[in-house]
């Protein structure tokens, strides 16, 4: 389907709506409310833009393309309009960027930034709400929120938990959970990956680091056997936040409350960090030769003593294919035993 | 699994038995969900408890604990008797489908129903969902392949899965989802007790041939090795003399723990190589401190046979050490090196001794995972698997007659106990536990008891009461809830201070070697109250 788009021909697909066909060819449309994983919601009216033959401001999100539609993204009165919606959404947003821990990925910053606004035209009335934080794991923060409703959709549509919703009208709109009580949810934190602002946020990550600090690895989670491909930040060797990868093949970006949350035992006090050697019936630290000797030489002894097959090996179902391969490998050529196994069955 | 993950929102119905999926697999259960929810897809789920997932489910099929195939046999039965089996499939591609039909002539509607407690007329929409439905995928877990019949079971899911036709094409399938991150990985690198890396047997002369000149080594063993569960019995006997352990934690895992840790007490020399001082470390004669996968770089291989890379994160907390190169270090002081620069070298060589690894290497995945088999560097990998034609050639149905579990409830022992994980905690509770969040969500262990039962025997909820089997006592706090049904209990094994293993059977699976860790009778007691402190 032949669409024009900023006076450039573009091949949209029939189904694509206005935002999905420019975002293709690279047109930057502003968006808040807008997820690729999720359904439309034409909340935030960022993304509107002006499609000849309609009168009015359309919001690109929610239109789909029709053949030959002509439309543009980037006039004055549309950067006018963008401009007032941040506006009027910083108006009723706390000002606290320097603690925010969504600092340096937040998407609302990055907008104020956009459109250069060093000062609010609007002052009036915020809403005040308490801190939610009665769990282990998320921190709502509401006075940040900007009823994007990324986490309703979020958790409905993908989750299909639905531990969350609006709720009240008007300015007193809220996100709210079943009678304003705890969050009672799977606690996957889905939710806190799509939020565009610093209204969700991970407990376990504050104040471990600023986002442009942590060095970022992709990597494959390691609990169970979904194998998802998740992105771990890590500052001065420690691990401090898990976050998801645009991956598509198994996750699609998303996680469960185990690959999100669960890498606090990476640096754990309780990491064995060196060797311990068992001398007059207590397990004592000791040096990797020491170790390593007294393993050799006892497996020597008894290879010889009673044969190979006196000799087994349990291998892990958490590590490596190398780790695995070469574990094996050592049992049956070092050895000499089949007597290899890992606990696949439990 | 034979299909890949990817396909599910396109199947037309999903048959889950033995698979607390949204708890054990969630991001697995994210697609069936959404195929319930959005795609119409019919969700049938088999599960004796109230799991997460049959608040999604078109059908929830409450079989007793332990008769998974009388279930599914009731089934083929009725898809049999109503004629909607995929005669094109069963022609074409399998074959004994004589003898199928030979052992379902008795598994009528009214006998699955006095087996499995499932209702009649629950059996027949139940097969009539995965008898006319286009697409089906089937899901299965260890709810199914823990009990002695545990190899069987699966062989019915494969049954069921053939007689309608839902092999070889994309979002079917006969699909374990896998509990551990590598266990796949694990199996396919040979750590196994029958097989070289890539399933290749070690009783076949060729490939010890094959191996031993790869490896340059002339005393690869002949003699059939031991299973993880008879290294148990070998330690016992003092046939096994010395052990050692990576990454596992027998000790919390293994069914039955009283048998296994006198087994390893019983050991002339135990060395594990670990994280974490484990319940199994702590009896070690030699603890080696081992690195997470956060300090690995390597390869994890997932459920749906996917080859993916591992990337350093961190260094290598304090003096520990990359396993494989710890492995190597005993291997060079016990005068027989093994010597790899870094683990794609170590990749390297698996793929030029696994035909089904052959096409990968770590250069490659960084352009992205690949799915086994891959035999050659032009190969895209295969996202599922028996298109056209199974491995063996035709598909051969084994027809599997239903037995009961080993220990069932009686009179000194009235309830039946089953066992599983739960979303927040993981495998034996090494690393979950260490997660701060995580292990604030649900600290302690407890079990399920239907309200029923807790009111007969004058339990409260959160009540510690006393659980005993023939094999050991635990106690443990009371959750009262109607997700399991009255007379079984169920309690989560990743907690150590009420192992649930000290109670389950090690009664095995003479197949495979598995343990019916899924059910065993116990009996629920009081706690007497406490004396007063003096």
């Amino acid at each position: 389907m032949k669409v024009i788009i900023d006076g450039k021909v573009i091949d949209a697909k029939p189904e694509s709506t206005i935002l999905e066909a420019a975002r293709k060819e690279g047109v930057h449309i502003p968006t808040l409310c807008y997820h690729k994983k999720l359904s439309p919601y034409g909340g935030c009216r960022l993304c509107i833009v002006e499609v000849e033959g309609i009168p009015r401001l359309v919001a690109s999100c929610t239109t789909p393309v029709t053949e030959g539609m002509v439309v543009r993204t980037d006039t004055e009165q549309i950067k006018k309009v963008r401009k007032t919606i941040v506006e009027l959404i910083l108006s009723n947003h706390p000002n606290e960027c320097m603690v925010c821990e969504q600092n340096g990925r937040c998407e609302l910053q990055d907008l104020a930034y956009e459109f250069g606004l060093k000062e609010i035209r609007f002052v009036g009335e915020k809403n005040v709400h308490p801190i939610q934080n009665q769990n282990p794991l998320i921190e709502r923060d509401y006075n940040k929120c900007i009823l994007c409703g990324r986490c309703v959709r979020m958790c409905d549509e993908v989750q299909g938990v639905g531990a969350v919703d609006f709720s009240q009208r008007g300015f007193h709109a809220k996100i709210a959970t079943e009678y304003d009580g705890v969050l009672s949810c799977e606690f996957c934190g889905n939710c806190v990956e799509v939020c565009p602002v610093g209204a969700l946020t991970g407990k376990i990550s504050r104040f471990k680091g600023r986002s442009w600090e942590a060095k970022k690895t992709k990597t494959i989670c390691n609990y169970c056997g979904c194998g998802c491909t998740i992105i771990m930040h890590a500052k001065d060797g420690q691990v401090v936040r898990v976050s998801h990868s645009e991956d598509t093949t198994v996750n699609e970006g998303c996680m469960c409350v185990k690959g999100k949350f669960g890498f606090e035992y990476i640096n754990h006090e309780d990491r064995l960090k060196t060797p311990l050697i068992r001398k007059e019936g207590k397990l004592q630290e000791t040096t990797w030769e020491e170790a390593l000797g007294r393993v050799a030489e006892n497996l020597a002894r008894i290879k010889k003593e009673y044969g190979s097959n006196s000799i087994a090996g349990l291998s892990s179902a958490k590590c490596t294919n190398e780790d695995n391969y070469v574990f094996q490998k050592f049992m049956r050529t070092v050895i000499g035993t089949n007597n290899v196994d890992h606990c696949a069955r439990y | 699994m034979t299909n890949s993950i990817n396909e599910f929102e396109e199947s037309d119905a999903y048959f889950v038995i033995g698979s607390n999926t949204t708890e054990a697999h969630p991001i697995i259960a994210l697609r069936l969900k959404r195929g319930a929810r959005f795609h119409g897809a019919k969700l049938v789920v088999a599960d004796p408890r109230e799991i997460p997932l049959t608040r999604y489910a078109t059908l929830w099929l409450r079989h007793r604990p332990g008769t998974d195939a009388a279930l599914i046999n009731g089934l083929m039965h009725i898809i049999l008797k109503e004629g909607l089996e995929d005669k094109e499939f069963i022609q074409e591609r399998t074959e004994n489908i004589a003898a199928l039909k030979k052992v379902l002539k008795k598994c009528t509607p009214a006998y699955t129903e006095k087996v499995t407690g499932v209702p009649k007329d629950q059996l027949l929409e139940a097969a009539r969902i995965i008898g006319t439905e286009e697409k089906v995928a089937f899901f299965y877990a260890m709810g199914i392949t823990q009990h002695v019949m545990g190899t069987e079971n699966v062989m019915s899911v494969a049954n069921l899965a053939m007689l309608t036709g839902n092999v070889g094409k994309p979002g079917t399938g006969v699909n374990p989802l896998r509990g551990q991150s590598n266990v796949q990985g694990a199996c396919d690198m040979g750590g196994l007790y029958n097989y070289y890396p890539g399933y290749q047997r070690v009783d076949v002369e060729e490939n010890r041939k094959k191996f031993s000149e790869a490896w340059q080594c002339d005393t690869l063993s002949r003699d059939p090795g031991l299973s993880a569960t008879a290294m148990v019995n070998a330690a016992i006997e003092g046939k096994v003399k010395a052990l050692y352990v990576m990454g596992e934690n027998p000790i919390l895992s293994d069914p039955d723990i009283g048998h296994t840790e006198k087994a390893f007490r019983n050991l002339d020399f135990l060395v594990v190589q670990d994280i974490f001082l484990t319940e199994t470390a702590a009896l070690a004669d030699v603890v080696l401190p081992a690195t997470t996968f956060a300090e690995k770089d390597g390869t994890f291989t997932n459920t749906e046979r996917r080859v993916q890379r591992v990337r350093q994160v961190i260094e290598p907390l304090g003096d520990s050490r990359l396993d494989w190169e710890i492995i190597c270090a005993i291997a060079e002081k016990m005068e027989r090196p093994m010597r790899y620069q870094n683990s794609a070298e170590i990749f390297d060589e698996i793929a030029s001794m696994t035909p089904l690894y052959g096409g990968i290497s770590h250069a490659r995945l960084e352009q992205g995972s690949l799915q086994w088999p891959c035999p050659d560097a032009d190969h895209p990998g295969t996202p599922y698997l028996h298109k056209g034609k199974f491995t063996r050639g035709k598909g051969f149905f084994s027809p599997v007659d239903y037995k009961p579990p080993k220990e069932l409830p009686d009179r000194a022992y009235p309830f039946l106990l089953t066992t599983g994980r739960m979303l927040s905690h993981y495998h034996t509770g090494s690393m979950t536990r260490r997660s701060g969040g995580l292990h604030e969500l649900c600290p302690e262990g407890f079990i399920e008891i239907h309200p029923q039962d807790a009111k007969k025997l004058k339990i409260a909820e959160g009540e510690e009461i006393r659980i005993s089997s023939r094999r050991g006592t635990v106690t443990v706090k009371a959750k009262i809830t109607r997700r399991v049904p009255p007379k079984v209990v169920y309690m989560n094994f990743h907690f150590a201070e009420s192992a649930a293993n000290r109670l389950t059977i090690a009664a095995l699976d003479p197949l495979s070697g598995i343990a019916e860790a899924k059910v065993c009778s116990v009996k629920i007691e009081k706690m007497q109250p406490k004396k007063a402190a003096l």
